[in-house]
């Protein structure tokens, strides 16, 4: 029985390993958790890129959407377009925010590439991006027909990364649907 | 002579460097000078997360640090200030983590682990020390065998 109790030291030192090995697999330094998931989509007063026309945190509301943060700048931007112009097509409603950027060259941009977004928000000093805690172009966010976010991507967006969201965001479209029931 | 003349010119890049972040962030008094340099220090750059962001040159830093700066002159207190930062980025970008569900364990391991040590330790040095009472048939044995011993001590004589 004594014997046993020399045991004790190896076997806490397995439960360790196995403890903080699979952290180490597990954790993704890439991406932060954001706090802003269940918050509202904070409140701005920005310019559309394509007319300047005022835009403001309730022109975000409505029919559920991604608002994809993005620059002529960034080379992972352009990877995903192609991606994004598919989602568009298949109807998802997607809207821009062109983060620090050259507004000449991000319409330029959409002219060569093909424009996925309903509009596009313009934040030259990224200032917007700082309220929704953006530290890396492309980000992505899933806001709700109130304008909640609900959830947040960051880095491109593919065919894989979207079946890991298209839960979420069908979970969103059913719940705006039914609200629309509901008034009618 | 030289040596010395060598070592103060190879620290006063240093304090020179210190100078040229005083310039871009001018305050009217040294308080506020202070707690930007401490605050810039104990924020952690969320885009490259082993540096703070004095040290990083990443632009979301330099961001960050221009934040600092306006909330500094708007008259925030370093707490606000903290605060704004974490509710946009996270617990992350603090360099001191709060006491909370998911952080138990980095506050507390340490001190867990320690008493666990002690208590093996303990337990180790208190079984080593403990002997058991002799049974009724070892006390016998022990009786014939010290009466065997007297018994030839005494024929000896």
């Amino acid at each position: 029985m004594k014997r046993l109790f020399l045991f004790i030291p190896l076997i806490l030192f397995i439960a360790m390993a196995a403890f903080l090995g699979a952290g180490i697999g597990r954790e993704d330094k890439e991406v932060l958790p954001s706090p802003l998931i269940g918050k509202p989509f904070p409140a701005f007063i920005l310019q559309k890129v394509e007319d300047h026309q005022q835009l403001t945190q309730t022109d975000l509301q409505g029919k559920p959407m991604l608002v994809n943060v993005w620059a002529t700048w960034c080379p992972t931007c352009k990877a995903e377009h192609e991606f994004l112009n598919t989602l568009a097509a298949k109807g998802i409603r997607i809207i821009g925010i062109n983060y620090k950027d050259d507004e000449e060259l991000a319409k330029e941009w959409l002219r060569d590439l093909g424009n996925p977004y309903e509009f596009n928000i313009s934040d030259p000093k990224g200032k917007l991006g700082l309220e929704l805690g953006v530290y890396g172009a492309p980000e992505t966010f899933f806001v709700d027909g109130d304008g909640i976010i609900r959830a947040k991507h960051v880095g491109d967006l593919s065919e894989k990364v979207w079946l890991k969201y298209k839960p979420t965001f069908d979970k969103m479209t059913a719940q705006a649907n039914s609200r629309a029931e509901e008034i009618q | 002579m030289r040596i010395i003349l060598l070592l103060l010119l190879s620290f006063s890049t240093l304090i020179s460097h210190a100078v040229i972040d005083g310039h871009k962030y001018p305050f009217d008094n040294d308080v506020d000078e202070k707690r930007f340099s401490v605050l810039a220090e104990q924020l952690r750059c969320p885009k490259c997360q082993n540096q703070n962001l004095s040290d990083s040159d990443a632009p979301v830093a330099a961001d960050l640090r221009d934040k600092v700066y306006e909330l500094i002159l708007e008259g925030e207190n370093d707490e606000e200030i903290v605060d704004y930062l974490v509710a946009r980025y996270g617990d992350f970008v603090r360099y001191n983590p709060p006491v909370q569900k998911n952080t138990f364990f980095l506050w507390f391991g340490p001190v867990l682990m320690g008493l666990i040590a002690l208590i093996i330790i303990i337990s180790i040095t208190r079984s080593g020390k403990k002997t058991e009472p002799l049974s009724a048939q070892d006390l016998k044995r022990l009786a014939d065998l010290k009466a065997a011993r007297q018994n030839s001590e005494q024929k000896d004589k």
